[in-house]
């Protein structure tokens, strides 16, 4: 069933509307094996429309989306399989706040992956070693600081061993003095190959990080380039001003 | 590097005395106003024309002693417990207890069996919940009849129209509440559907048992439902009962649930969305632990409602808690003692509501403190 390309993720002709409101215009995007992409744009450009379809959290209307080989269209199974190979990470962590770290972690890859308890208890604290907080195991999210709810999210999502990880402004909600300690575990990331996608204003991790920035206003990609050309020549007037806003500070 | 400046916090300090102690506290809450003091002292005169009285009769010249009323005729005045005291296995068991006290440890072993395995459901680290839960619903019920019923194990039997007092209104409660609680969850689960056949008619099936009065249902019961079953099955009076309260009641938990079920985070489905989580996953390892937590108020307030209402099954011919009382009331040797029989079965409506009242309140209280981290 998995066609083979060399492309991780292809976009082709995607709109999408909320109601009559026209929230992604004609996105065309390929994102290739273990490339890394950071996404910017002012809020509201559609950003998170645009990755949150790429796991179908948000279902889009028109256009094709491949991801990892699979179509994504209403066929329930084609979703499951792609959610298999798609981890996220959201802005506001979304932990279980009933379950222990721990719990969090091996919940998914018992119940989908089938992994048996023991194993799945043993990759997670590989995971959450990978993370730096193997002692917050047996924790509940709510004794952790923020920084550390978004590292549990990032290991939580990679126990699932997925091919693609989509980051949703994961420092966005973050006390300053925690910002670094979640860039640190997703640049770590980013050496393993992951593919990854990241909608981050964090331009630092952008130049140090990323294959491809793409600019993103109004829903369309109106810019994109290597960080370089990205950052020192933008060829768009709105790139510039977003960028001179957002370097301003 | 020059040595940096070493900061030691300030000890914390308790509040200045004025803001505790008893005359603060008065002040605070009684006589804060000048109509509030009005309100304060109108409310204490009120008070005091009620409650010597109330006390006399009830407690300082009522009689207690003897077996029959010629003990409280004697005394005169005051209130006759002796009423109470001679009937009390009567009304807290029913006519067939009542008259056979040497069967009573079977409702109450029954009683306490079910405590003893509810108990361990609100143990947060306890693991075989679900097992648990599973074991009261499906197999608990049935060890529960058979000791209150009889005929197996050798007892002697208790006809289900000879159950009544106390024990009918709690097991028609218990049971109600416990039935009607998966229902519930299934019903709560549907109304948020995103099949609009399974979301109508869980809209339907919901909104048409809040729409009828218990009382019309448990007439319906008694009156409809045998129609539905082959002439000749003659169900139970207190089982048609047990039906109609359950889908009754089931509407109400539903309604409560869904309370839960909204005030579950979106992030909350999306990340388990996200994770691959099937729908039925999904929701039993996420969303339903929490929900079910957050309306665990909302759902013994139904209760206490219900448990309430259950006096309505008077209506189909049962004694419950007050029929009972009211029924040994007028048994001719106690006639003329109804008010004792009213307030006793009153006070005993009251200790039970007030207490799930307090644990609700206090479980609303934990569960705000508990989001606030
Ligand atoms: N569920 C929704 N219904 C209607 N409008 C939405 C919904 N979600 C997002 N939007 C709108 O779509 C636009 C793009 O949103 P989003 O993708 O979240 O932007 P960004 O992540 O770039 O800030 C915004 O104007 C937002 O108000
Ligand atoms: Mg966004």
């Amino acid at each position: 069933m998995t066609k083979h390309s060399d492309h991780s993720i292809e976009i082709s002709g995607l709109n999408k509307w909320y109601g009559d409101f026209h929230v992604l215009k004609d996105i065309d995007l390929n994102v290739s094996m273990g490339e890394r992409i950071v996404i910017c744009g002012p809020s509201g450009s559609g950003k998170s429309t645009l990755i949150r379809c790429l796991n179908h959290l948000e279902e889009h209307q028109e256009g094709t989306i491949i991801v990892d080989g699979v179509e994504l269209n209403n066929d329930v199974k084609n979703i499951e399989k792609v959610r298999r190979e798609v981890g996220m990470v959201f802005q506001h962590f979304n932990l279980f706040p009933h379950l222990t770290v721990l719990e969090n972690c091996t919940l998914a890859p018992i119940w989908v992956r089938k992994t048996p308890k023991k194993d799945a208890q043993a990759e997670a604290m590989e995971y959450l070693e990978r993370v730096r907080i193997p002692e917050q195991a047996n924790k509940y999210p709510g004794q952790l600081s923020g920084g550390q709810q978004q590292r549990v999210a990032i290991a939580r999502s990679l126990c699932m061993k997925p091919r693609i990880m989509l980051f949703d402004e994961p420092t966005s909600a973050l006390d300053p003095e925690m910002i670094s300690e979640v860039l640190d575990v997703m640049t770590d990331l980013a050496k393993t190959g992951m593919t990854m996608m990241v909608v981050t204003h964090e331009m630092g991790f952008a130049k140090q990080v990323a294959d491809r920035v793409i600019f993103m206003d109004y829903g369309e990609i109106v810019e994109q380039a290597a960080p370089d050309e990205f950052f020192n020549n933008p060829k768009h007037e709105r790139t510039q001003l977003f960028l001179s806003q957002i370097l301003a500070h | 590097m020059s040595a940096l400046i070493k900061h030691t916090p300030l000890p914390d300090r308790p509040p200045p005395s004025s803001q505790t102690g008893i005359v603060h506290w008065a002040k605070q809450h009684l006589f804060s106003s000048t109509t509030n003091s009005l309100l304060t002292l109108a409310s204490f005169y009120v008070l005091f024309l009620l409650v010597p009285p109330l006390v006399n009769w009830a407690l300082l010249s009522a009689t207690l002693e003897g077996t029959d009323r010629s003990a409280c005729e004697a005394n005169g005045g005051g209130a006759c417990w002796t009423f109470i005291k001679i009937r009390f296995n009567q009304i807290m068991f029913g006519l067939y207890y009542g008259s056979h006290p040497e069967q009573i440890w079977r409702p109450v072993l029954a009683f306490f069996m079910l405590i003893g395995l509810v108990a361990p459901l609100f143990i947060e680290r306890f693991s075989y919940k679900g097992l648990l839960a599973g074991f009261i619903l499906l197999i608990f019920p049935f060890i529960a009849f058979a000791l209150i019923h009889g005929a197996w194990l050798g007892l002697p039997v208790a006809e289900t129209n000879e159950w009544g007092g106390f024990m009918l209104t709690f097991i028609l409660s218990i049971v109600g509440i416990i039935a009607a609680l998966p229902l519930g969850i299934l019903l709560a689960l549907g109304r948020r559907s995103e099949l609009p056949v399974v979301r109508s008619f869980c809209v339907f099936f919901i909104e048409l048992w809040r729409g009828t009065p218990l009382i019309t249902v448990l007439f319906m019961a008694s009156v409809l439902l045998p129609l539905f079953f082959p002439s000749g099955v003659d169900l139970d009076k207190v089982l048609r009962a047990l039906i109609g309260i359950t889908l009754f009641q089931s509407a109400y938990t539903a309604e409560a649930i869904r309370g839960g079920l909204q005030a579950i985070p979106k992030g909350q489905f999306e990340a388990a969305d996200a994770l691959g989580l099937a729908y039925w996953e999904k929701m039993t390892f996420i969303i339903l632990p929490q929900a079910l937590k957050i309306s665990i108020p909302g759902i013994v307030n139904t209760f206490i409602e219900l448990f309430k209402d259950t006096t309505l099954v008077s209506i189909i011919g049962l004694l419950d808690l007050l029929n009972m009382s009211q029924t040994a009331a007028q048994s001719a040797e106690w006639r003329g003692y109804d008010t004792e029989a009213y307030i006793f079965a009153a006070f005993i409506f009251w200790i039970f509501c007030y207490g799930m009242s307090r644990y609700s309140q206090n479980l609303e209280t934990k569960l705000d403190r508990g989001h606030k981290n």
